[in-house]
């Protein structure tokens, strides 16, 4: 694309968009994450309970045998997934 | 240096609730009987969003006060000189009411463990605490209320009472206390102490807020019953006879109603901070 | 003996260490299972944390899971800052390396996802750019201009379909076929939003956030794909309030 072009193509892009933002305040198709004020996370409680989080001697580390089948992943189906995994789709992959 | 004498007085002795965001509407729609709010300074340590304007719009309508659950003052190691920064610059453009923080230790070694850990009482960690409060007075220029903690444990090597701790480092620095009466009543549970001698042995005249909160009853593993600083519930009613004890020999006092979890919706807050307010209204009518 | 607050860290998160000597309970003997509120309030707390950042890999490996991985996470990565709004920074990258997840490939993206959702809650407030400004620069002179971003946008980009899986937990969305999507997360006002953007068009914003000119992001996305529509891309980063800056360059491309 030669200069000339492409200042022409920026121009056109630029009149393009600042015509459609003048009509509309916001544009469509996103989707609202937190439609209300996300919580504080420091507090100054206590957990309920003595003993259930901190005390558990149970080894998770390296091994899945303590997770369980559970979780919306199970419903997610797709293609060669163990526990409904998703399968890596190359094909897919933005270049870079 | 800055005239910092009585800020914390600039609560009004007056039913006052912990802040949560999704009572924002409710709140500015209509707050009464509150006069005053307390915000955790941590969750406003942000960069922008909804939360700072939050605050900026509640503090144009409510006195505000900043209360810390992350300064470890009773930390072995040296306060973070960044989180002290962070505070200094919170409290320097909200100009808080009041600040306080807590007689806890809450990080180590660079790991914040989000908890209000146990001190024991001794001369070596007297003046640990001391250390750390002038520290903080002197970056906030201002006083700071520091409040008594919730105890599940005691500590053998102890020398001094926590009544005793808390006057002796209010004396030596100058600052106030912040008397929470839930958490009298659960150390005293749990350590077996008598709640009401507490409550005499305490330095009153130093008493800058009071908070009440829910606690929850476990019990030890000996047989013994234990009450968790859960902020969980509504404040239990031997904890509401325990205030009117405090108040008796106190006076009247900016109380605060908190709630941390399983928050119900604002009127449930409200209701409570008004049987707060009728307490402290009865207080005036009643001769000493 | 004096209890060093060491002993107490450890035992803290270690519970097959004992609870430090010199603790005791009412009747001065050993603190023993009270020593256990505290570790209890360190796991709960922080696993709540966790929870409030990471709603969706909480419902995609589901509750009782959720909490085991944290437990693991937590005493690996514990916070180091008291702002809890910050804690987990770490979670994608843990979630990655945590072979009993290994299957679930998509989980560290999903988890950047949410993790870019909150950095974009908290970020610094921005006045948006005034887009008239475009129209008051000669056109010779648009290829050196530089948009500035607002703090609060951020772009996940990802081989798995990262969004459709967030909508599928999170808002009833359809159920996630396969491909790569790119989610640009903006802060119109104070709500972050997300919008799946194609190829061509997380080019040139990663261009953007680069500080490349408008003229040189241009060509990313072309190069991307030849059919990149700049109006578009200018009509979306406009609409959603992602331009805090306008600044006009000195030379061309």
């Amino acid at each position: 694309m030669n200069n000339t072009v492409k200042i022409a193509a920026l121009a056109g892009a630029i009149t393009a968009a600042l015509a459609a933002h003048s009509t509309s305040a916001n544009a469509a198709g996103q989707e609202k994450c937190f439609g209300v004020a996300m919580a504080g996370e420091n507090d100054c409680k206590a957990g309920a309970g003595t003993t259930c989080a901190g005390t558990s001697t149970v080894d998770y580390q390296g091994n899945a045998r303590t997770l369980v089948e559970a979780g919306t992943c199970t419903q997610i189906e797709l293609p060669g997934g163990r526990m409904g995994s998703l399968e890596e789709l190359d094909r897919d992959l933005p270049q870079s | 240096m800055p005239d910092r004498s009585a800020l914390f007085d600039r609560l009004p002795s007056a039913p006052g609730v912990g802040y949560k965001p999704q009572h924002f509407t409710a709140i500015m729609d209509d707050a009464s009987p509150v006069e005053w709010l307390e915000v955790h300074a941590e969750n406003y340590m942000g960069a922008g969003g909804r939360p700072l304007a939050q605050l900026r719009a509640l503090a144009e309508r409510f006195a505000i006060s900043v209360h810390g659950v992350g300064l470890s003052i009773g930390g072995e190691g040296r306060l973070d000189p960044d989180h002290l920064a962070r505070l200094r610059h919170l409290c320097g453009w909200l100009n808080p009411a009041s600040f306080s923080e807590h007689l806890a230790w809450s990080t180590h070694e660079g790991h914040f463990l989000n908890d209000l850990l146990p001190l024991p009482y001794t001369r070596a960690t007297l003046t640990r605490v001391v250390g750390h409060i002038d520290e903080v007075q002197d970056a906030l220029g201002r006083r700071m209320l520091l409040e008594n903690p919730s105890s599940y444990l005691a500590f053998a090597e102890s020398t001094w009472s926590e009544t005793e701790f808390l006057d002796e480092v209010a004396r030596r620095t100058g600052c106030g206390l912040l008397l929470d009466v839930n958490n009298v009543f659960v150390s005293a549970t749990n350590l077996g102490l008598d709640a009401r001698t507490y409550i005499d042995a305490f330095a009153l005249a130093r008493v800058g807020e009071i908070h009440l909160g829910g606690h929850d009853r476990d019990e030890d593993g000996e047989g013994a019953a234990i009450l968790i600083d859960s902020h969980g519930r509504a404040v239990a009613e031997p904890v509401w006879a325990l205030l009117d004890y405090t108040l008796a020999r106190a006076g009247a006092k900016p109380i605060l109603i908190e709630r941390d979890a399983d928050i119900p919706d604002w009127p449930v807050l409200a209701a409570e901070a008004a049987r707060a307010g009728v307490v402290l209204n009865a207080l005036g009518k009643v001769p000493a | 003996m004096s209890v060093a607050q060491s002993a107490f860290h450890d035992a803290l998160f270690d519970s097959t260490h004992p609870a430090p000597p010199g603790l005791t309970d009412r009747r001065g003997r050993p603190a023993g299972k009270r020593f256990d509120v505290y570790r209890n309030n360190v796991a709960v707390s922080l696993t709540e944390a966790l929870e409030l950042g990471f709603p969706c890999i909480n419902r995609l490996i589901g509750a009782e899971n959720f909490k085991k991985v944290a437990g693991v996470f937590l005493r690996r990565h514990p916070p180091r800052n008291p702002m809890l709004l910050q804690y987990g920074a770490d979670f994608p990258d843990f979630l990655e390396g945590f072979a009993p997840l290994s299957h679930l490939g998509y989980l560290a993206d999903v988890a950047r996802l949410e993790q870019a959702l909150r950095l974009s809650y908290h970020a610094a407030d921005a006045v948006p750019a005034n887009a008239a400004t475009l129209e008051t620069l000669p056109p010779e002179a648009l290829v050196g201009v530089r948009l500035r971003l607002a703090p609060a946008v951020r772009l996940v980009r990802s081989r798995w379909p990262v969004h459709a899986i967030w909508a599928f937990n999170m808002e009833n969305g359809l159920k996630p076929r396969p491909g790569a999507q790119n989610t640009l997360v903006t802060r119109p006002g104070f709500d972050p939003q997300m919008t799946v953007i194609d190829t061509a068009t997380a080019a040139f914003i990663v261009a953007l956030i680069a500080g490349e000119t408008l003229g040189q992001a241009h060509e990313h996305a072309t190069g991307a794909a030849a059919d990149f529509n700049l109006a578009a891309a200018l009509t979306l980063l406009l609409g959603t309030s992602a331009i805090a800056g306008i600044e006009p360059g000195k030379t061309g491309a």
